[in-house]
């Protein structure tokens, strides 16, 4: 069985460092930035702000230097992440490639790939969205149809891909293809293409409206798309184990606590200095919650800078966050007299009508709530 | 530090293998029929338990939090029977003040937050006066460690058992819980300490959390345990997912209290002065009581009917939680209180505040 300990363990001086250098960044480039929009934080896309985190150094922090990347460690990485989350920065423009994209192409890409695509994820300029769920696959990926077929210089594919966060604004997929649907078990026989979305005939991207009325996530046609052989990214065939990587990066990452935070601090200031008992319970005990989940998160960042693999403790902090995330506005409807104003209510209302109607989404995103506790299962021994 | 490392893993293996061959069954249900195990509390004082955070010039282990917590989570991962947790605490305080730990039993009084003993001289000696309830196993102890306060200032004050008189309770595992009374007692030996009037109870809090943690590992083992063995429908229990989920949750309300009681561990041996594990100390009461009501829930549910009956061993744990999870403040009391300071910071130093622990 599993351990499920979370060792304590203290940030190294250098990752204390980065806190002040990102806190500066942020101080110069989101000033002024109203709370409702931080609620958004890695929903949030901003191309040009994207752009500028790059150039600051604080995207493919981790990554090798000879493919442009920073050469710093998991721990430096993890206080960037958490102090950009803790602003609301709107870092959902390079959060995927920089998560999974990139870290993906270095584990499994070419030498061309590598020296191609890394520099631009670094600077900022390759926006990266997910290609893996479909219409009539979601929890069970394994079950994808979007179908590549070997011809003259590549493949051409077709099929639909679905819940792209952001393709719309982004330059680039990693999609799960069916590269051999003769494959006898159905974890066979998949591949990862890397697929350019500005410069690619024969596709089409469709945003569907949230039930917030926004416009994040879409649907990605392909018909007779052609993409090149030398994207391709890994082994054809080796398209599950790939995509299993990807989605430990995906799941580990200290971010799956935080999406309520900035409600927790706007309920604080709602509460005022001399709150009720029952504002300063809810408070106190939310509070706690976080704490423990990020002695947690930094633990796995322990486990990812000593080479381990976290995605076993990445499941249970994302189950506990996502727990958290979404009973934050729950409790703040129920401390504070407020009705949530999407457009015209002050700040607080804002938020709570923003948190309300995105909370539904963290324990789906990324790996619901009954796949991540099935991986935990397993990790009990009960699978 | 390495060394500490090496002192802390020796500690625990030490603690793990003696518990977990000397706590069985038996020994349990005797002593919840009030037999006081003497030969298991005569191996944990050989093997120094009590003594791990006295330093090593006054006859201890000469550990800190870290070390204390290998001893704590182990006496609530075998729910041993007899106060160590109380006389780890004991041995602290006594050595907070300069003062040395004595063989044998010492508990530890007040364990209620509004309950206080006062200390006045009595020409070179002290004597004590007050009423402590919920006193653990004072009806067993040798002598009771004191932290008494004297014209605003705290004292640490060791007394000798027949100088308080003492009445029976009990928490719902049948551990003892006296109500202690003393009236002018004698006094030992008695010095003032820099600790804030409440530090014991925090303290116990710390070790309370830490039990906890140690108790709701053995929950996790056990219902995985159980649900791999049980069978019906023709499978191991363990293999429906509706079973499946529910012991993922409890991994987690396990891995989350863990987390927070070491937290706070390691917070006690970083600090300079005792409130500045305040924060620490608190999230790890929070989450490790608010965890014992879930795990509890989940582990019967798991275990079905058995676990409902005296002769399984479940309920020597959920006792034990039920009562450890109330025990120098709910997740109320601490939340309230982390509530207001937070409050009283204001939203902005937040997160300043957070990133800096």
């Amino acid at each position: 069985m599993h351990s499920f300990r979370f060792a304590p363990v203290a940030l190294p001086p250098e990752a204390e460092a980065v806190r002040d250098e990102v806190r500066t960044f942020l101080a110069e480039n989101l000033a002024d930035y109203p709370p409702a929009q931080r609620a958004r934080s890695w929903v949030g896309h901003d191309a040009e702000f994207s752009r500028k985190v790059g150039q600051a150094g604080f995207i493919g922090m981790t990554y090798p230097k000879e493919y442009g990347g920073h050469g710093r460690t998991a721990f430096e990485r993890y206080v960037m992440l958490e102090e950009m989350l803790a602003a609301g920065a709107p870092v959902g423009g390079h959060w995927i490639a920089d998560r999974q994209s990139g870290p993906t192409i270095l584990k499994f890409g070419t030498e061309e790939t590598k020296r191609r695509i890394i520099p631009q994820i670094v600077g900022g300029e390759a926006l990266f969205c997910i290609g893996m769920s479909e219409p009539d696959s979601g929890s069970d990926l394994a079950s994808i149809r979007t179908r590549a077929t070997r011809v003259d210089g590549g493949w051409q594919v077709n099929g639909t891909k679905i819940w792209t966060s952001n393709a719309h604004h982004c330059d680039y997929m990693i999609a799960l293809v069916r590269t051999n649907p003769e494959a006898e078990r159905k974890h066979d026989g998949m591949s990862h293409l890397l697929i350019d979305l500005k410069n690619t005939d024969n596709l089409s991207i469709r945003p569907i409206r949230n039930l917030a009325g926004e416009e994040h996530f879409n649907e990605v046609h392909f018909e007779d798309t052609f993409v090149p052989e030398e994207n391709l990214i890994g082994t054809e065939g080796n398209g599950w184990q790939q995509v299993v990587a990807e989605l430990a990066f995906e799941r580990s990452g200290p971010e799956r606590y935080m999406s309520s935070y900035i409600l927790v601090q706007e309920m604080l200031r709602a509460i005022s200095q001399d709150p009720s008992q029952m504002s300063a319970v809810a408070v106190g005990r939310l509070v706690a919650h976080m704490a423990t989940l990020r002695t947690m998160s930094i633990s796995v960042a322990a486990k990812l800078q000593a080479g381990e693999d976290p995605a076993l403790d990445g499941s249970v902090v994302k189950d506990l966050g996502a727990v958290l995330e979404q009973s934050t506005p729950v409790i703040a409807h129920q401390i504070v007299e407020s009705e949530p104003s999407p457009e015209h209510g002050d700040d607080f209302s804002q938020v709570l009508a923003y948190v309300t109607q995105a909370a539904p989404s963290f324990s789906l995103r990324g790996g619901t709530r009954e796949i991540l506790r099935g991986i935990i299962a397993r990790g009990l021994g009960l699978r | 530090m390495n060394e500490m490392n090496e002192l802390s893993n020796i500690l625990t293996d030490q603690v793990n293998r003696l518990l977990g061959e000397q706590v069985d069954k038996p020994t349990q249900e005797a002593a919840e029929a009030g037999d006081w195990p003497e030969a298991l509390w005569q191996q944990v004082e050989e093997n120094g338990l009590p003594r791990v955070l006295v330093p090593e010039d006054r006859g201890g282990v000469g550990g800190g939090w870290v070390e204390a917590q290998a001893v704590l989570r182990a006496a609530g991962r075998y729910q041993a029977p007899i106060p160590l947790a109380e006389a780890v605490l004991a041995g602290w305080l006594l050595s907070q003040a300069e003062l040395d730990m004595p063989d044998g039993v010492v508990g530890i009084a007040p364990v209620r937050r509004e309950e206080v003993l006062e200390l006045r001289r009595d020409g070179d000696g002290w004597r004590l006066s007050g009423t402590a309830t919920r006193v653990p196993w004072a009806n067993r102890a040798g002598h009771l460690a004191v932290l008494a306060q004297h014209q605003g200032d705290s004292y640490v004050a060791l007394v000798e058992a027949g100088n308080w008189s003492s009445e029976a309770d009990s928490n719902i595992a049948a551990e003892p819980r006296n109500t202690c009374r003393f009236d002018n007692a004698a006094v030992l030996d008695a010095a003032r300490v820099e600790l804030p009037a409440d530090a014991l109870y925090s303290a116990g809090a710390l070790a309370r959390a830490t039990q906890i943690a140690g108790a709701l590992e053995f929950l996790l083992e056990e219902s995985v345990t159980y649900a791999n063995d049980r069978v019906q429908f023709g499978k191991a229990i363990g293999k429906f997912q509706a079973v499946q989920q529910e012991l993922a949750r409890l991994a987690g309300e396990v891995a989350a209290a863990g987390a927070a009681a070491e937290s706070a561990a390691h917070a006690m041996d970083r600090a300079a002065t005792f409130g500045d594990a305040g924060f620490e100390i608190a999230v790890a009461k929070i989450r490790a009581s608010e965890a014992a009501s879930i795990a509890t829930s989940i582990a019967h549910q798991a275990h079905g009917a058995i676990g409902f009956t005296y002769e399984h061993a479940l309920h020597f744990a959920t006792r034990r939680l039920w009562s450890w999870r109330a025990e120098f403040g709910s997740e109320t009391y601490w939340s309230e209180r982390l509530g207001r300071e937070l409050a009283g910071r204001g939203a902005d130093a937040l997160w300043p505040y957070l990133a800096e622990r």
